[in-house]
């Protein structure tokens, strides 16, 4: 059977080239970075060289670099370390309603700490207003965290805008970029105004469970987990060695390739999207075409249920997702689609297509090709579609 | 996730549609997940004759909908009204425990359906 993944949001497979700098580091060059001997030298050097790496890419320096087991830990120091260190000034935090669950949940945790949380609306493709913004912030805000891209509609945030305000006010700005990175060139230098930003490997063709947030100098911020004076002491804990390793490397074939991948992108899912509409009726976008990031393609086919698509599709071999992997163990439609007002319905037919560097445009006719009879038929089972449309 | 007898309902679901001329008809929203069903049922002399079903909801609710039409289908309205969601995902080889209150959709529907035929019949009998 033919496979399509598409569900390129959740996670990507790792890139050849990524995995062969990896493997030394498992095997032969196995050393402890904090050792001093030369198992440990070695290994310190390439931890140090991959920060570097980082850093230049992002046009940060490297002592602001402090690599993490990924975007939901690196969230989770921006916003509890940023809360607590800052809590003598004030204990407001901003951020948006369609956040990661790793930044809400971290809110959630703040608001039983006595934390008091505003979450900024949304438009109906997804976009926070920054004149929202510049009606919350309050004499005792201490943080402003806004994503820069949404992972279930692509959305991007106007962040060199929001930034802005937060920088007027002497308010630390923190961005989870999890989802832009590699979608969106992305300089710190430029930008600014950001004062953190979240990074993860498995979104850019790296490997699970190690990531990156750029500290900005000056920012203070207490560390989340306690132990050895790892990472200068915001973040104790062997590092992961071949995951940096192998982190780095994917973050520069990221930042190297990504006009040539945003053209393919956005090529395969406009091509996508304009036979879906042809073959389907009432199909319906969630989000907008042109304000997204071009992998990310949210759509609702009227009168059908996400899971019994999903269901549908992978009996096919194709893979995708409806909202958040995290989100679908649990039965409440996707809050970022509510906070979109899309009737409750429409977002819970929602399907997120998410397409990767891999994908084709074999890949793009195939699906097309077998969507039609799928949508079809639950529609016919379907009591909120009628046959005669 | 689901067993082979969930997967093998849910692509080919029986008795799929609606009955114009139905005896009782049992429409519910699932409370938990806002998915819908709608159940019909023909009844004759106590007993049903026929049973269709439509569905908007997940994987498990659709397949639940098409088992409690197999189910149902010769039964009397004593014997259909004792089926409950347990029944239903029993006869499906069991459901994932995040999937259970999808059950409740085809029984309740079921059991609505019966009650719906009551009323109307009571209704007629009055008149
Ligand atoms: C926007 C966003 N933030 C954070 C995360 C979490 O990243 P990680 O899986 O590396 O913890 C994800 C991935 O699901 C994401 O999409
Ligand atoms: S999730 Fe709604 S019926 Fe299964």
């Amino acid at each position: 059977m033919k496979k399509v993944y598409l569900d390129h949001n959740a996670t990507t497979p790792v890139h050849p080239e990524v995995l062969e700098v990896m493997l030394p580091y498992f095997k032969e060059k196995f050393g402890n970075p904090s050792s001093i001997h030369g198992f440990g030298r070695e290994a310190k050097v390439a931890l140090e060289e991959a920060r570097e790496r980082v850093a230049s890419l992002l046009g940060a320096s490297s002592n602001e670099i402090f690599f993490t087991c990924g975007g939901t830990e690196s969230d989770n120091l921006a916003v509890k370390g940023t809360a607590y260190a800052n809590r003598k000034k004030g204990l407001h935090i901003i951020t948006s309603k369609i956040e990661h669950h790793a930044i809400l949940e971290s809110c959630k945790f703040l608001e039983k700490e006595g934390f008091v949380i505003t979450y900024l609306p949304v438009d109906s493709l997804g976009v926070v207003d920054p004149k929202e913004l510049g009606k919350a912030i309050r004499e005792d805000t201490t943080l402003v965290s806004i994503m820069y891209v949404n992972n279930e509609v692509g959305s991007i945030q106007l962040i060199e805008e929001l930034s802005k305000i937060t920088k007027e006010k002497e308010i630390y700005f923190h961005t989870d970029a999890v989802q832009a990175m590699g979608k969106i060139p992305i300089n710190v230098k430029k930008l600014n105004n950001i004062d953190m930003l979240s990074m993860s490997g498995h979104k850019i063709n790296g490997p699970k469970g190690v990531g990156a947030i750029f500290i900005r100098k000056g920012v203070r911020i207490t560390p989340w987990s306690h132990g050895g004076h790892h990472e200068r002491s915001r973040r104790a804990g062997t590092e992961n060695v071949p995951g940096i390793v192998g982190f780095a490397k994917a973050l520069e074939l990221a930042v190297r390739d990504v006009e040539d991948q945003n053209k393919h992108l956005k090529e395969l899912t406009e091509i996508f999207y304009r036979k879906l509409t042809e073959a389907i009726p009432d199909v319906i976008l969630n989000g907008d075409l042109n304000q997204r990031v071009f992998n990310t393609l949210n759509l609702s086919f009227k009168g059908v249920e996400g899971e019994s698509m999903i269901l549908s599709l992978d009996l096919k071999g194709v893979a995708v997702a409806s909202g958040s992997a995290c989100t679908s163990g649990t039965l409440e439609p996707s809050h970022v689609l509510s906070a979109m007002w899309i009737a409750p319905e429409i977002a819970q037919g929602a399907i997120r297509f998410s397409f990767g560097r891999d994908n084709t445009m074999e890949d793009v006719e195939y699906v097309a090709s077998i969507l039609p009879e799928m949508v079809s038929r639950l529609r016919s089972m379907s009591p909120l579609y009628a046959k005669e449309k | 996730m689901y067993s082979a007898k969930v997967m093998e309902h849910f692509q080919n679901p029986r008795n799929v549609g609606e009955i114009k001329d139905a005896d009782g008809v049992g429409e519910i929203g699932n409370a938990v997940c806002g998915d819908i069903m709608k159940l019909y049922i023909k009844v004759k002399e106590n007993r049903i004759l026929d049973a269709k079903f439509k569905t908007f909801g997940c994987g498990a609710a659709i397949a639940t909908s098409s088992m409690v039409t197999e189910l149902v289908i010769g039964k009397t309205l004593e014997e259909a009204e004792k089926i409950s969601r347990d029944t239903v995902a029993e006869a499906l080889d069991g459901l994932p425990p995040i999937k259970m209150h999808c059950s409740n959709l085809a029984a309740d529907a079921l059991h609505k359906a019966i009650e719906d035929y009551r009323s109307k019949k009571r209704i007629k009998e009055q008149k």
